[in-house]
């Protein structure tokens, strides 16, 4: 099959449809008519209403689109890949890192660098975890790979810092101990933002 | 009215009222730009200013520090003294204009006995004055495009002079049936005609839409803004000026606009009459405020028309009513 018939692109020699096009007026009276329907059709007045009735919706109906940025910020969806955070076990508060490597391993562009010990108890320590930002992609390999949801992408998404290699350390990323109440489990790569209900909105066609 | 009741209009009391106009005019002339960022962002729901003062009150005056601090550019081919001259033509107009409208009701000031007319000089031919001084001021745009020596400043002044030729006849010809039915050009005339409560506009509607619409293309507001529509002529007749320069001419613009409001709600819509138990003072900031609102409304709602659409507008639509509206005006004037 040729392609000639996709390069032909002028509108006037192909089948399509115009719509919303009148015809222009034939007779006498047909002009009369559009000249009375267009003096006396109340366009202007209903473009006037529209306007107004925004105007009402966002100072009476809570309708205003701004968000004020910097003081209030909208939810963002939890598959965001923002800065990495590192859960602790909800029952003992120890970390839930076991030290495997894997997220070291995987790491493509090598930017966790990570080192590991045995304690008293034989078990496997972090004794040196960082992540350096400047050369973070933000793949979210590492969060996939690990076998504990120990590492995890948190919503932290303002990362604007005043040098190129702003590394982070395994403390900086932990959940406080206080506040493991408050700790976020990962919802998974399905979840859908908490605010999902309110952008959900009519297709176009029923406009 | 009773001319002979009034008190004898002394020079402190026009001094007065002068310096009334000027300091509450220019002020509201400021904080209209205000309010049209306002009302402009609520019309497409955004919040406007916000973050100079409460509710952003005070953006004006950070729009004036930065209008007052801001480097006085004049470019390199222009001609430097018409340059100069043409922004202070606007405001200078705008605020002629003003003395000849009556604004507020006349008041004794008590304790000191001054009686302060309701407008600074009342000239007999107070209509032919403000919209002469008014048209006169279209000269400002008109120069200052062609001293600019750039080119979008010249087909700004090109449009000047097309919007010139096209709303003066409209203007003209829509006040002629009011001032046929009032029989004089003064505007204290028309207040006091209105002050049995039957407002004007009942009798003239078709006469005071003509009057919004070519008061509209007096002050450039936007149905016809194509003096400097950004999106056409980068910034049109003010392309090369900033700083002051360029504040004196926003000034007039809105000085203008509310002369057009207080003209169109002295002659059409009953003055500053008191009216049920409001008195006259709050009924004419009442109509002024909404016909100002009304202005910005617009500007919110309606696209600007091309120069020749308004050519068109107005000579083949809004002219011819105009005529006939003064012609059926006569005869049943005549048959009364």
């Amino acid at each position: 099959m040729s392609l000639e018939k996709f390069k032909n692109r002028n509108v006037g020699t192909q089948n399509y449809k115009k719509l919303d096009l009148t015809h222009p007026p034939k007779s006498a009276w047909c002009k009369f008519k559009q000249v009375v329907s267009r003096t006396f059709k109340p366009e202007l007045c209903i473009g006037l209403w529209v306007t107004l009735r925004e105007m009402i919706n966002a100072l009476f109906r809570k309708k205003m689109h701004t968000t004020q940025y910097p003081f209030e910020k909208l939810p963002i969806s939890p598959r965001y890949r923002a800065i990495h955070e590192m859960l602790r076990l909800l029952e003992s508060g120890h970390y839930r890192c076991i030290g495997c490597g894997l997220c070291e391993k995987i790491c493509i562009s090598n930017c966790i660098a990570m080192e590991t010990r045995y304690d008293e108890n034989q078990r496997k320590e972090v004794s040196e975890y960082t992540i350096n930002f400047g050369r973070c992609i933000f793949c979210g390999y590492c969060a996939e790979v690990c076998p504990e949801l120990a590492i995890v992408h948190g919503g932290r998404y303002e990362t604007a810092s005043e040098q190129r290699a702003s590394f982070s350390l395994f403390e900086d990323m932990l959940t406080p101990i206080d506040k493991l109440k408050l700790q976020q489990e990962y919802q998974g790569f399905g979840a859908v933002s908490p605010n999902a209900d309110d952008n959900i909105k009519k297709t176009p066609l029923a406009y | 009215m009773d001319a002979t009741m009034l008190p004898e209009v002394t020079a402190v009391g026009v001094i007065i009222k002068a310096i009334l106009i000027l300091a509450v005019i220019s002020a509201i002339a400021g904080f209209g730009t205000y309010i049209e960022r306002k009302i402009l962002a609520f019309m497409q729901r955004r919040l406007g200013p916000q973050h100079v003062g409460p509710y952003g009150l005070l953006q004006l005056i950070a729009d004036g520090i930065k209008l007052f601090t801001k480097e006085d550019i004049i470019p390199q081919n222009a001609n430097r003294i018409i340059f100069a001259v043409a922004p202070v033509i606007t405001a200078a107009t705008a605020f002629i204009a003003l003395g000849a409208v009556p604004v507020f009701p006349d008041f004794t000031i008590p304790f000191v006995d001054v009686y302060v007319p309701s407008i600074a000089s009342d000239v007999n031919v107070g209509i032919l004055f403000v919209l002469g001084m008014m048209a006169a001021g279209l000269y400002g745009p008109l120069l200052a495009g062609m001293a600019q020596s750039n080119k979008w400043g010249l087909l700004g002044s090109a449009r000047t002079a097309i919007q010139f030729l096209s709303y003066e006849v409209v203007t003209g010809l829509s006040l002629l049936a009011p001032i046929m039915i009032v029989g004089s050009l003064s505007f204290v005339d028309f207040n006091s005609y209105q002050s049995n409560g039957t407002w004007l506009v009942l009798y003239q509607p078709i006469a005071f839409i003509l009057f919004l619409i070519a008061g509209y293309a007096e002050t450039n507001r936007t149905p016809f803004d194509l003096l400097e529509h950004e999106a056409e002529i980068v910034s049109g007749y003010v392309t090369e000026y900033s700083g002051m320069r360029w504040g004196m001419f926003f000034i007039g613009e809105y000085a203008n606009m509310i002369t057009i409001g207080i003209i169109a709600s002295i002659v059409f819509l009953g003055g500053y009459n008191d009216w049920w138990i409001f008195p006259g003072w709050i009924m004419i900031i009442a109509k002024i405020a909404f016909l100002f609102f009304l202005m910005l409304w617009v500007r919110a709602a309606w696209p600007h028309v091309r120069p020749d659409q308004l050519m068109w507008l107005c000579w083949k639509v809004l002219m011819p009513l105009a005529v006939i509206n003064v012609v059926i005006t006569g005869i049943v004037m005549m048959a009364i």
